[in-house]
């Protein structure tokens, strides 16, 4: 059976959900082939976690030569990794840094590119949301080897032993590759909270909110919720940009999608239209997010959703 | 010093946008217009040119497209870019990501050897494919570094610094240029076209290159040697309406929770 690689989402060594998704994907595919990035210390304990997803190899590539280089580089070493492995396809998590690399890495092997996948089937058929969620696109690589990015929350995980050989690959990079570079950075203060794009509960707030967050933030709490924003509130300044959902944000396709004090605009749309269930809290009976809902509440988001976390800590005893 | 900014005609994300029978974009039966994303592309572009008084810096818009694209590049020159070229041929029409790619990159190239090519600014995505794929495609094709996604972007002599967010963190990019560089949409509010910009608009060079003019062949480019094939194109089934309740003394939260609880989110 043909390799298919799968480039690991990780934190330092710390695997995220979205790769054991894609493993899950790319059995379908062929043997899945894991490509870690990281640090070669911590390659037995990535192993250790993707074989338990079908994992038959963990190609280890050392990141202390590339770190801060940015994509370029990624992309060099896939272009490497693909001549030696002839994979039958490429799978990356669909994060805006793997669309890149996917995109270099796709001229560089003359290889098809399809991005943001929601599915993929055993015969390379895959299916995208587009317009906003208005459109299902079928697609499929028709030259090279297929290279797709997966967005998350595409697939249950479903475990498969695998036998999860560590192979270090050794790439050669060329200077070429190191034109940008990071000079800077500055991490994050951590919420506690799931991760925005992989949460199975997302809870938004929007202009309604009128800069205060903590009737959405306890509610989101309450359920185990990540929390997102409207770009309304974003550019009010209520918001960091990293929590923005919608088309210059984060598309979110979580099990569950409440949306407080958000209109629903189609840029908006286009970020949570896929979710699975959609709630939504807006003073305004006339908002088109009410054209989207499951369920909907006419009223103001400050009164119900603190009486409605009040009812659900209480539940929970 | 000379500034490439790409810019797309795309269906208006307000209207109706559709599919035409062989699953390519309709770009011409729905209103079109320059992608509000690549606006940003072209205020950036501009503002470089602006903070460096002094220097002589120009600012060359650019699209591929059909016939009707052209209104892109026009814009951008209301907005104040000095010149713009618009590929067209009708053999572009279906290309996919590395098409498209390879055409800019061409007629970059085509730009550079008449002009120069410095600096070359994209949007984040279009607002049609959403790929945010292109400007990294560019670069690749180009030989160049790529600095994308920035919300600040700074530059002293030949030296460009961005800002941008970052999964997990805030980063500083530093490259050298030329570059392909790429912004977002918190880059900074782009300018309204004036009156004097849209008058002398149309006094600024326009120029139309097919193909033939980017040393390109037909079979290079197009639909039929796409990379990849779109079997099918649905529309989404309209969400069925579901239960809106109206909040009278607290029945809202009530309402939800018992909501929440029936699909087992409690």
């Amino acid at each position: 059976m043909s390799e298919v690689l799968v480039v690991i989402d990780h934190a330092d060594g710390e695997v995220k959900k979205p790769t054991y998704e894609l493993l899950t994907i790319a059995r379908r595919l062929g043997e899945p082939s894991a490509v870690f990035f990281g640090s070669p210390d911590k390659g037995d304990a990535v192993a250790e976690k993707v074989k338990k997803y079908g994992a038959a190899k963990v190609y280890v590539v050392d990141d202390a030569p590339i770190k801060g280089f940015l994509v370029a580089p990624k992309a060099e070493a896939l272009q490497q990794l693909a001549e030696q492995a002839s994979p039958a396809a490429i799978l990356l998590p669909s994060t805006f840094e793997n669309k890149e690399v996917a995109a270099r890495l796709a001229i560089k092997i003359g290889s098809g590119l399809i991005t943001d996948a929601v599915d993929v089937s055993e015969d390379g058929v895959t299916t995208q949301s587009v317009f906003a969620g208005n459109y299902t696109v079928q697609a499929k690589v028709t030259t090279g080897t297929p290279i797709i990015t997966v967005k998350p929350n595409s697939a249950a995980p479903e475990e498969a032993e695998g036998a999860g050989t560590v192979e270090a690959f050794a790439a050669t990079i060329s200077d070429a590759a190191k034109g940008a570079q990071v000079v800077a950075t500055q991490p994050r203060q951590s919420t506690g909270r799931p991760e925005l794009t992989e949460a199975a509960i997302v809870v938004s707030g929007g202009r309604g909110t009128g800069g205060n967050f903590e009737p959405v933030e306890g509610f989101a709490d309450s359920i185990g919720a990540a929390v997102g924003a409207s770009r309304a509130a974003v550019d009010s300044g209520w918001m960091p940009h990293a929590f923005q959902v919608g088309q210059t944000g984060k598309t979110v396709s979580p099990q569950l999608y409440v949306a407080n004090g958000i209109s629903g605009a189609i840029q908006h749309r286009a970020g949570m239209q896929t979710s699975k269930t959609i709630v939504a809290v807006n003073k305004d009976p006339e908002a088109p997010i009410f054209e989207l809902v499951d369920f909907g509440v006419v009223g103001d988001l400050h009164s119900v959703l603190p009486a409605a976390t009040e009812k659900i800590t209480e539940r929970k005893g | 010093m000379n500034i490439v900014v790409c810019v797309k005609y795309v269906p208006d994300a307000t209207a109706d946008r559709k599919f035409e029978d062989d699953n390519t974009v309709d770009r011409v039966g729905v209103d079109g217009l320059l992608s509000e994303l690549d606006e940003y592309a072209v205020e950036q572009a501009l503002q470089f040119r602006e903070k460096r008084e002094g220097e002589e810096i120009t600012v060359t818009a650019l699209t591929v497209g059909p016939e009707k694209a052209v209104d892109a590049v026009r814009k951008a020159l209301q907005m104040g870019a000095d010149s713009g070229v618009h590929v067209v041929d009708d053999a572009i029409a279906g290309s996919d990501y590395l098409g498209t790619s390879l055409v800019l990159a061409k007629a970059v190239e085509k730009i550079k050897a008449d002009a120069g090519a410095d600096l070359v600014v994209c949007g984040m995505a279009s607002t049609d494919a959403s790929g945010s794929v292109v400007p990294a495609m560019l670069a690749e094709r180009l030989g160049l570094p790529q600095v994308t996604l920035a919300s600040v972007v700074e530059s002293q002599g030949d030296q460009v610094r961005i800002k941008r967010d970052n999964e997990g963190s805030t980063e500083v990019i530093g490259a050298t240029l030329p570059i392909v560089l790429s912004v977002t949409d918190q880059s900074g509010e782009a300018r309204y076209p004036s009156f004097k910009g849209i008058m002398a608009a149309k006094k600024k060079p326009l120029e139309t290159w097919s193909l033939t003019d980017l040393g390109l062949d037909a079979e290079q480019v197009g639909l039929s040697v796409a990379y990849t094939q779109v079997e099918d194109t649905t529309a989404r089934p309209p969400r069925t309406a579901g239960e809106v309740v109206t909040d009278e003394d607290g029945s809202g939260a009530t309402a939800l929770v018992d909501f929440l609880a029936s699909k087992k989110f409690i």
